[in-house]
């Protein structure tokens, strides 16, 4: 807490005292319940201090009892601007657990999904930074191909938001013509549109002023605090999961990792921005191999693993194994093998791990979930500090801070 | 050279020789365990070897064992070499009723909430930790929850009788 008053006026100060400013915890330009109690000289801070905290919803708690397939619901709210990311996350690190390797075309359509709600992702903070400099334009612009990825999401697995997607060992049914087609769609189209919001941004003065030189923070400190993702990339360090410890076949692709130099908003700005060409690239090359696969081969779409894999309903009603599998998963009564295992895919906003201990049992004897946003949120209060109060929320929309991320 | 286990294994042991309790390897990650009042030690020592270079803390979290007696508590930390793209797990185990932990965040600031969220949730007191406080759950609370005496309520049970949430 911030107990002593009239701290520290910097020399040359105007003012005759501070002014405690509460920003949040809801506040029309934080996007989220965040709080931060700031100390101003003036406009500008002289120190913030951030709370987290609100929205506690003990996921780690509850996943001590469930058996894996339904915490893949817990998962989804995460970070909500790219659940499947989540979803296919957790899959890995189960499979990893259990030993299960995927089909090839599994892993090429978990790809897709993967770089398509990556988009999304960084779409949404992208135009959000927009909003934030004052032009409202691309965000609604850009937004509708936000809805053509959720209306992907939902012809492969039904719903939009919390998709609570795939199955451990692959999908739960194969991808539909509407699916491919509207992916298709997606590619064809988005390219142009996305072309148009950089042009309206990226040589905009006035966006460019709000962003250059702002909000930065150095690769040391920000490999100090712990960053991941484009905000570490932003920064200047090449770090990228799917490079250095590839994923589901994320080594069969070509692909650059952007990085930045500065590290600040608008460093964080380009890389997200050339990140989504990078993932519009990975996805043509990864429907590329998907539609390779002819015949029987094209059917595929889990890891043949009866023991985990729920079998299709109409073996569960003709045959034995089917039956007894079917119960023994739904009823949640699969014995996990003994060990520790930590798996991390590279998320919309960085290394989003999952630890997770077994003792042989049903559940998790204890899972932990590293979650990038709130690491990364803790170096806000440093960012901030000698800036003023308009670059501060922008600094916060640049760094992607999402609330179900930060709180578990 | 590339930085293989039994190189880390060397190296720690050379340095350490009885401090480091256990090794295991599960799902090819590298764990030491290490004794209690030795974690930043070990920690520090990974981190300015110029060999083992383990400079980024990837994530710091308890674990509750409640039937090992005396080593209750669980620290992990999961650390990372990101040159040569080596990751490597360090634990040490405290006793719950004095589960005291030297602090790391004078090595990782990104060690701060975390060592917070840990005291939150498994009651470590992280020694030197500049402002040990709760992080996400309220201040006001007395206990510490994700400790395995704290269970969840039985999916099964029957005695709720409430109309619109009752089971």
């Amino acid at each position: 807490m911030l107990e002593q008053v009239n701290i520290d006026l910097p020399e040359g100060s105007i003012e005759k005292q501070t002014t405690r400013l509460n920003l949040g915890p809801t506040h029309p330009a934080t996007h989220g319940v965040f709080q931060n109690i700031l100390e101003m000289d003036g406009e500008r801070i002289i120190k913030a201090e951030s709370t987290v905290g609100y929205i506690h919803r003990a996921f780690e708690k509850i996943a001590e009892r469930r058996p894996l397939y339904q915490i893949t619901t817990l998962t989804d709210r995460l970070n909500y601007c790219s659940s499947p990311l989540n979803n296919m996350g957790w899959h890995l690190t189960c499979e990893k657990l259990l030993n299960v390797t995927t089909p090839k075309r599994v892993d090429y359509l978990r790809v897709i999904i993967m770089e398509l709600s990556r988009i999304s992702d960084h779409l949404i903070c992208n135009s959000i930074v927009g909003v934030d400099a004052g032009a409202y334009t691309g965000f609604l612009y850009v937004m509708q191909y936000r809805e053509l990825i959720y209306e992907i999401y939902e012809e492969i697995c039904g719903s939009r938001l919390t998709t609570n997607m795939g199955r451990v060992g692959g999908f739960e049914r194969n991808f539909n013509q509407t699916a491919f087609t509207k992916i298709e769609k997606f590619l064809a189209e988005f390219p142009e549109v996305w072309k148009e919001f950089e042009n309206l941004f990226t040589r905009n003065r006035i966006f460019v002023e709000r962003t250059r030189g702002t909000g930065a923070i150095s690769a040391d400190r920000a490999l100090n605090y712990g960053f991941t993702g484009p905000n570490l990339r932003a920064a200047g360090i090449d770090y990228d999961v799917r490079v250095h410890s590839p994923y589901s076949s994320y080594e069969d692709f070509d692909f650059i990792i952007p990085v930045g130099t500065t590290g600040d908003n608008y460093d964080r700005f380009q890389v997200r921005n050339e990140e989504i060409w990078q993932s519009l690239s990975i996805i043509r090359q990864a429907y590329q191999k998907v539609q390779e696969f002819k015949g029987a081969e094209a059917e595929v779409f889990h890891a043949d693993a009866p023991e985990y894999y729920l079998p299709a309903k109409a073996d569960v009603y003709t045959k034995m194994e089917a039956l007894i599998y079917h119960f023994k998963i739904v009823m949640g009564e699969i014995e996990m093998p003994v060990g520790e295992v930590y798996n991390s895919i590279e998320g919309g906003n960085g290394e989003l791990g999952f630890y997770l201990i077994s003792d042989g049992g049903r559940t998790p004897y204890r899972l932990h979930f590293r979650r990038p946003c709130f690491i990364y949120y803790q170096a806000y209060a440093e960012i901030v500090k000698d800036t003023m109060l308009s670059d501060a929320i922008i600094t916060m929309s640049s760094l992607n801070l999402i609330a179900g991320e930060m709180d578990a | 050279m590339s930085l293989t286990h039994d190189i880390i294994k060397e190296k720690l042991t050379a340095q350490f020789g009885d401090k480091l309790i256990a090794w295991e390897e599960s799902y090819g990650m590298l764990a030491v365990t290490v004794q209690n009042d030795f974690n930043l030690k070990v920690l520090t020592f990974l981190n300015d070897d110029a060999q083992l270079g383990f400079k980024f803390m990837t994530d710091l979290t308890g674990v509750h064992y409640p039937d090992r007696k005396g080593e209750e508590i669980a620290v992990v930390y999961h650390l990372h070499n990101l040159v040569e793209n080596v990751r490597m797990r360090v634990k040490v185990y405290a006793p719950i009723e004095k589960p005291d932990v030297y602090t790391a965040t004078g090595l990782f600031s990104g060690a701060n909430w975390m060592e917070r969220e840990t005291y939150d949730f498994y009651g470590v007191n992280f020694i030197g930790h500049p402002d040990l406080r709760r992080v996400l759950n309220v201040d006001e609370m007395d206990y510490f929850p994700l400790r395995k005496e704290f269970p969840l309520e039985d999916q099964t049970r029957i005695d709720k009788d409430d109309e619109m949430f009752g089971r």
